[in-house]
């Protein structure tokens, strides 16, 4: 249907190619969450791998922050329709967590787990080979805690619900499950040039 | 897993347009295929150029469930923004308007959730604290609850003389402003930022218990939510909503 009288705003043909279906440009960063916002001291931060992993894993913050770090320049979609381009991260990538885990042959989906109860899920082979990985920097700034800090995981080619803010961990599991707003009506992948957004897209 | 119902776009059809204040209206959508919506749920709205261009955002539905066949979607109007700039100045009384919906499951809340209820609102952020409100009274429901809506000056109120009428009539319903900026002549209420003594005052009478739905520009949210956790409210009972700087 066409909407009268709507003819839309200027847009740049080399942004446009780049703003998912139904997503429009963004300059600030919202927040967006669902309840307050949960505050680890970092003494007590540790980010864990378990579930279907030989042995499960873990990091302190001192430790995590000496492994291999990567700048990340992506484009971001909230599924409350903004698109932010080019923004800069620092973080490990989810690779380099996998290489010293041993994950069992039979894990294809990953829920990520976070201060606050939030979680998120995710198939495994969309978080390796350079896909995603958990940042502790925007924007060469350490990461506030209202946009996930100290920590959150970024995968950036899915709906930005799916980078999980305050995230402490991953679970390996053989079959997928719905995370917190995946069992709120929101889609189980999300792939916003699909327009994945709600549960039957 | 159940696969769940795909949720359609819809054509409907504006049958009213109420101005709230200067920037703000309330859009009434009838819908050919309404579902009665939770208290908070939003609708998306799309607008579509004619050059295939589309563009999407989402709208708090303003209306109780019990108004059956039609949304109010309440909106602000954006001054750099894209679709609420045409909603306000281009739509009219009998125009198309592709929506669906209701979306969301976890900022809402029913009579069956109970009480008692603690809003907070700034701004339009109060829109889908009032669909609660109209809700709580079209069930007739007595749970103790209480608004705390924040807003800049008396122009920018909306629903003012509803939110009186609904204070009156419910008797367990207290409606408490703050202005932010600029009071009415002879205010003798708040009249600075919501912050923790503001909120401890409000929800004092509510006693234990509460739930507390927060929902505004992510200033005020994450000043209330931080200090609703503060004055031992378990995070849990605090459901948050948020707007920040887009562009909508």
């Amino acid at each position: 249907m066409i909407s009268r009288g709507f003819f839309g705003r200027q847009r740049p043909p080399e942004v446009e190619k780049r703003l998912p279906p139904g997503q429009y440009l963004e300059k600030g960063f919202p927040v967006l969450s669902a309840g307050p916002t949960p505050r680890t001291p970092l003494e007590r931060w540790s980010f864990a791998l378990q579930g279907l992993v030989g042995s499960p894993l873990s990091w302190t913050w001192d430790e995590f922050l000496k492994l291999p770090s990567q700048t990340f320049t992506v484009d971001i979609s909230c599924v409350t329709k903004w698109t932010k381009l080019d923004t800069k991260w620092l973080g490990v990538s989810v690779d380099t967590l996998l290489q010293s885990a041993q994950v069992d042959p039979g894990a294809r989906y990953v829920m990520a787990l976070c201060d606050g109860g939030y979680t998120t899920n995710v198939p495994l082979a969309e978080l390796v080979n350079g896909a995603a990985f958990v940042a502790y920097q925007f924007d060469d700034k350490p990461l506030e805690a209202e946009h996930g800090g100290p920590a959150r995981l970024v995968v950036p080619h899915l709906y930005f619900w799916k980078s999980a803010k305050w995230v402490r961990g991953l679970r390996f599991m053989e079959h997928d499950e719905p995370g917190f707003w995946e069992s709120n009506g929101y889609n189980m992948h999300g792939d916003p040039w699909k327009e994945e957004r709600y549960g039957g897209d | 897993m159940i696969q769940p119902p795909v949720l359609e776009w819809q054509i409907g059809v504006v049958t009213r347009i109420t101005t709230e204040n200067a920037r703000t209206k309330t859009f009434t959508v009838a819908l050919p295929k309404w579902i009665a919506h939770e208290p908070g749920q939003h609708y998306d709205v799309r607008l579509t150029a004619p050059d295939g261009y589309k563009t999407e955002r989402s709208y708090s539905v303003a209306s109780e469930p019990e108004r059956r066949g039609e949304v109010d979607l309440t909106v602000e109007r954006i001054v750099d923004g894209e679709v609420s700039p045409y909603l306000h100045d281009v739509l009219v009384i009998g125009d198309q308007l592709e929506v669906r919906g209701p979306i969301g499951g976890y900022f809402v809340w029913d009579v069956a959730l109970g009480g008692p209820l603690l809003l907070v609102g700034g701004g339009s952020g109060v829109v889908p604290l009032m669909a609660m409100l109209r809700h709580r009274a079209a069930q007739e429901s007595a749970i103790p609850t209480r608004l705390l809506y924040s807003c800049h000056g008396p122009d920018d109120l909306i629903y003012h003389d509803e939110f009186a009428a609904l204070a009156r009539a419910g008797g367990t319903l207290e409606i408490v402003i703050t202005f932010t900026r600029q009071a009415p002549e002879g205010w003798s209420g708040y009249r600075r930022r919501i912050d923790a003594a503001m909120l401890n005052e409000v929800k004092e009478p509510l006693g234990e218990g509460i739930r507390s739905y927060v929902c505004g520009p992510t200033l005020l949210v994450e000043a209330v939510a931080n200090a609703l956790v503060a004055s031992g409210m378990s995070p849990d009972r605090i459901r948050t909503e948020r707007f920040g700087p887009t562009g909508s």
